[in-house]
């Protein structure tokens, strides 16, 4: 094919003009989604660094700040999460075997799973700002000074540890909002029939970055809510 | 506007020469090189212009030439990266014994505290051939403290202890800069620093400014705040007694070990809570927010005369003795 | 467009669809990069108009043009929109949007949507920062340095901050079409030794710009944050530590440099091969020193930080490591300047860029042999000396590559060829004006004058009127191409197919290219810089 004029041929979505074939357009959006998401890794990095760093000076004041969480919330979430990247996985083995009405279910069932961490989220939050631990000027940690006489807690420190919880936390539940957008998209897609085991990249792709977004949770929960869950003596 | 064009800063201090000297090196480095390539590409240029019947030969490269020019440059950036560290690691290092000044640094003015007290805004005097020692901290945003006849600059930072020191050569009035753009009138934070020959240095000291000495106002200041109740000079305070400390490791009850520095002092005045020395409770109260910078250099610089030759003695908040934790977590 | 009067016959990519729409919303990766030449343009005289109102002011010592805050906005914006909206797009989005698929044989970027819509991020982003620029600016230098930008400053340090994040997304977006298409779009034959060394360099910026960016965009959205939601990551009397921002921001902020330098590099090495007729000199090394600038550079952000209060230890690290680096870029120029040996070198001006780009270039990085030096450093850091050491490399380096790839490119681009007297007296003047603007800083550094100030003390006024002086020549120097490429499109003459007889597929289609750039997939049997299978045409002067 590679001498063939460039006509003007009719070519699905599969095939996109530009691309020589298939295989081409294939592997093109395999390496760009992961390019992509190494540039998100990076962009969480930055964070992770920042967390790293204050962890490492202001230990007693992030193990209280992260004893002050949830942590049932937490798990629900982590598990809600999991079971979204089941569905994700199992809806491209639907793509692959041609099956559009499971893949619609899946896909929807993703979205409300979706849905439900970012409501879980929501609870979560509104927690905090009834415990005045959102940083700023109605920041109070006087709680957590009291109920942790046995360790250290600098009030003006712990504000660095829920800045940080509401950075990572806030930028992870963006990231999961676009994540929910895509999904949408696909749903749609997916139910006009557009997805094929000819073609069928999109939910490949798609699925890579909820996947991504899942693994940053993964990483999250533990550093955020699991720092230091020992019984208190 | 001509009357004053000079080309080169001049040199005041000791270690000025040290600089101008790997500077001058690598001028002449520079030069030789710019002119080597310079002429190359004219010789080329001239002798291989394009002319009818005249090809170009093609020429892959050679692997020769591509380690030599490179092994060569690198050996040559070795020897300047050496010459560097070594000026380098000799203005971070405050020699034992120099006199100390305590700087602080706000938008847009520098004040300064002489260890004697006398007290300056904007000028700092200091006799020749003295070592002298700045201890610098910002009141809000990051400064830079640099003077370019001794070629010595150092940030100033909100929150933590930088030091610097020079050794005076020369008498005469220097500019004195903020080089860490610090907003609006980061330009008019200048000043000078003067230098006078020791004789008319101890006339000016005790010409005035001065208002005891500033382990002195620490001392009333020790006593103002209650300090004392705790860190009584016996073994029966509820704190740790703070005679002979300056510059000792001080084992802390979470198992680290630090020495107790003048960042380390600084520490546990703001906020206790973060380093609490082994054996005592918790209950030394917050005196951040309660202190000026001012009053805390005071503070450090009388605990300091608590101990023996303490002026000096641990060379500098950067650097911790082989076989401790850094002394500061933030370095 | 429809104005532009080339060969009518033939059908090409300028000519194919009239319209605004048809420029707004296509896909075809050479407007794109049209689009994206206007965009910078406009942007750069932006950047250039506040650089004109700074050497105004200091024409004399005293505060007297501008108010201080005034002053303080025109360094922070100057440098602000030419790094962030001009220099990181220029080479890549203009020259490498337009010319990567037509030098690997390809019909299009990999993803040409994303292509459009890089440029769009680009547009929205500029957008935003003109309304911060209309509605007071931003004063935090372009370093946007904490606590200062997060807790002090009056200005719209939020708006200024989104807006690059946004323009941040415009370049990674922009490497990652590059690296997916120069992975998996060659043509039959094109191995990655046959490469053009504008597509390694191209290829190395871009790995950049996907690894690097990312983290400027964290660091300035945790800015904004600070800012907007009072949180306290960098805020001293909360715990928050200033030195954690320089060591976010310079992560970036140095490989930065890099992709604004690698990209003239590229077309340093195209424009040296087709003038001197030779393949370039030691090629391999050439291309594996592209890639190690890459690497390398990712290991020395903190030399912008050796008197910031990090440790000695970590100060002698970065220093080191800073001389590594400084080795691969050595090693291109000798390698450029060995290609002229024994070449047939003609004097056009892309060349006349060209050989002004090594002069330059040289000069600024050896300039940068002081400043890894720690104890140099001390006195130098925050001085006229760096601000001319970076200029060096980013004016004198990357501006005039820009400059020489779009001479060279001219015909390929517009299908006209641009009038030759014009172009070499540009070039001259933006020499001599640059040499005269920028020479004298680096005395003025060494004497100890800092930057970013409004006023200073007189003994600097001698070398700064010189640098004001020169400034204006460098301005003609950049007005007259932008009168004259407009001129061409008209009235210029008509290029061949390839006028410069250059090796290169992107020579081997019509100039412009029709939409999808080749009439027929090439299939690649040559190396790269096939100079002795290729005759040197008429427009390329000869001297004898």
């Amino acid at each position: 094919m590679s001498d063939s004029p460039i006509a003007v041929e009719q070519h699905g979505p599969e095939h996109l003009h530009h691309f020589a074939d298939a295989e081409q357009q294939r592997d093109a959006a395999s390496l760009g989604m992961w390019l992509f998401l190494a540039t998100e890794i990076m962009f969480f990095g930055g964070m992770f660094l920042a967390y790293l760093v204050y962890r490492y000076w202001y230990y007693n004041e992030f193990a209280a700040g992260s004893r002050s969480l949830d942590i049932s919330l937490g798990t629900i979430n982590t598990a809600v999460l999991i079971c979204s990247s089941l569905t994700v996985a199992l809806g491209v083995r639907a793509a692959q075997m041609g099956n559009r009405k499971l893949l619609v279910i899946l896909l929807l069932l993703t979205i409300v799973f979706g849905f439900a961490f970012l409501g879980i989220k929501g609870v979560e939050w509104y927690q905090k700002f009834e415990e005045h631990h959102i940083p700023g000027r109605s920041f109070n940690a006087g709680d957590l000074i009291k109920e942790y006489p046995q360790i250290h807690i600098d009030p003006q420190h712990e504000q660095i540890y829920f800045s940080l919880y509401f950075a990572m936390t806030g930028l992870h539940a963006l990231h999961m909002i676009i994540g929910v957008g895509i999904f949408v998209f696909l749903t749609y897609h997916a139910w006009k029939g557009r997805y094929t085991p000819k073609y069928y990249t999109p939910i490949e792709i798609g699925g890579l970055y909820w996947h991504f977004v899942d693994i940053v949770w993964i990483y999250l929960f533990p550093l955020l809510y699991l720092i230091d869950r020992k019984p208190l003596r | 506007m001509f009357d004053n064009f000079p080309l080169w800063p001049v040199r005041a201090s000791a270690g000025a020469g040290n600089t101008d000297a790997l500077f001058i090196f690598l001028l002449a480095l520079s030069a030789f090189m710019c002119l080597a390539i310079f002429t190359m590409i004219l010789v080329f240029a001239t002798k291989y212009r394009r002319q009818r019947g005249v090809e170009a030969e093609q020429i892959e490269g050679s692997t020769e030439l591509e380690i030599t020019w490179s092994i060569i440059p690198l050996g040559i950036f070795m020897v300047i990266f050496a010459w560097g560290a070594v000026i380098y690691f000799h203005e971070r290092t405050p020699p034992k014994g120099a006199s100390e000044v305590y700087v602080v640094a706000k938008q847009w003015m520098w004040k300064l505290q002489h260890q004697e007290g006398a007290r300056e805004i904007n000028e700092l005097h200091v006799p020749v051939g003295r070592d002298v020692k700045l201890i610098m901290t910002s009141q809000d945003v990051i400064h830079s403290f640099y003077v370019p006849a001794f070629r010595i600059k150092q940030d100033v930072l909100p929150g933590r202890y930088t030091t610097a020191w020079f050794r005076a050569t020369r008498p005469g009035v220097y500019h004195l800069f903020c080089s860490q753009y610090c907003g609006t009138m980061h330009s008019g934070m200048i000043g000078q620093v003067v230098v006078m020959d020791p004789p008319q240095y101890e006339a000016w000291l005790s010409g005035g400014g001065t208002s005891g000495s500033l382990a002195a106002s620490g001392e009333s200041l020790f006593q103002q705040l209650g300090c004392v109740t705790c860190h009584r000079s016996d073994a029966q305070g509820r704190g740790p007694n703070l005679v002979g400390l300056f510059g000792k490791p001080v084992h802390l009850e979470d198992g680290r070990t630090l020495i107790a520095d003048e960042n380390y002092i600084r520490q546990c005045i703001l906020s206790p809570s973060t380093n609490i020395p082994s054996g005592f409770k918790p209950i030394m109260p917050v005196f951040g927010g309660l202190v000026s910078e001012e009053q805390l250099t005071a503070l450090v610089a009388y605990i300091k005369s608590l101990s023996p030759a303490a002026s000096g003695a641990a060379g500098g908040p950067s650097l911790a003795p082989a076989g401790t934790r850094s002394q500061n977590p933030k370095e | 467009m429809a104005t532009v009067a080339v060969s009518a016959e033939r059908e090409h990519y300028l000519n194919k669809e009239y319209g605004i729409r048809s420029w707004l919303l296509t896909t075809d990766h050479k407007r794109i990069a049209l689009l994206y030449l206007v965009s910078i343009t406009f942007f750069f005289f932006i950047g250039g108009f506040f650089a004109l109102l700074i050497r105004l002011e200091l024409l004399t010592p005293a505060g007297d043009l501008v108010q201080a805050d005034t002053y303080n906005k025109l360094f922070s914006m100057h440098g602000q929109v030419m790094i962030f909206f001009f220099l990181i797009p220029s080479i890549p989005a203009v020259l490498g949007n337009f010319l990567v698929p037509l030098m690997i044989g390809a019909k299009d970027l990999a993803f040409p949507r994303i292509n459009l819509l890089s440029w769009y991020l680009l547009v929205i982003a500029g957008v935003i920062y003109i309304h911060c620029i209309a509605t007071g600016g931003v004063d935090t230098g372009w370093t946007f340095y904490t606590p200062f930008s997060t807790a002090f400053s009056n200005t719209r340090v939020i708006e200024a901050g989104i807006a690059i994040f946004i323009v941040g997304f415009s370049s990674i977006l922009t490497g990652l079409n590059f690296v997916v298409t120069i992975h998996r779009m060659r043509a039959p034959g094109m191995t990655w030794s046959r490469l053009p060394l504008f597509i390694w360099a191209h290829y190395a910026t871009s790995i950049i710009q996907l690894l690097g960016t990312p983290v400027l965009a964290i660091t300035l959205l945790l800015v904004v944050f600070e800012r907007a939601f009072n949180l306290g990551i960098f805020d001293p009397t909360r715990g928050g530590d200033p030195l954690l921002f320089q060591h976010l921001f310079w992560f970036y902020s140095h490989p930065a440099v890099y992709i604004m330098i690698l990209p003239a590099m590229a077309v340093e090495s195209e424009v040296v091969a087709c003038f001197t007729r030779k393949r370039i000199f030691g090629y391999n090394f050439v291309a594996m020193s592209s890639i190690a600038i890459a690497v390398f550079g990712f290991l020395v952000w903190a030399h912008h930080m050796f008197v910031a209060g990090i440790s000695l230890y970590s100060a002698l690290i970065f220093s080191i490591l800073s001389y590594l680096v400084a080795v691969p870029s050595a090693i291109k120029v000798f390698n450029w300047t060995a290609t002229m040996y024994k070449g047939s070198i003609s004097f056009t001006t892309p060349m006349l860029y060209a050989l002004g780009f090594i002069g330059l270039f040289t000069m600024g990085g050896l300039t940068g042999l002081f400043l890894s030096a720690l104890g140099i450093d001390v006195h130098v850091h925050d001085t006229y000396f760096v601000i001319a050491h970076f200029h060096y490399i980013m004016v004198g380096g990357a501006v005039m590559g820009y400059l020489g790839g779009l001479h060279f490119w001219w015909p390929k681009i517009s299908g006209r060829m641009y009038p030759e007297a014009w172009g070499r007296l540009a070039a001259l003047l933006v020499f001599a004006g640059f040499n005269l603007t920028f020479f004298p800083q680096f005395i003025l550094g060494y004497m100890g004058m800092p930057r970013r100030y409004w006023q200073y003390p007189p003994e600097f006024q001698v070398l700064n009127v010189l640098s004001t002086a020169g400034s204006t020549i460098l301005a003609v120097g950049y007005v007259l191409p932008m009168v004259y490429f407009l001129w061409s499109m008209r009235y210029g003459k008509i290029a061949s197919d390839n006028p410069w007889g250059a090796a290169g597929l992107e020579w081997k289609t019509s100039s412009p290219p029709p939409t999808f750039n080749f009439d027929e997939t090439p299939e690649v049997t040559w190396e790269a810089y096939n100079y002795e299978e290729i005759p040197a045409p008429a427009e390329v002067p000869v001297e004898r």
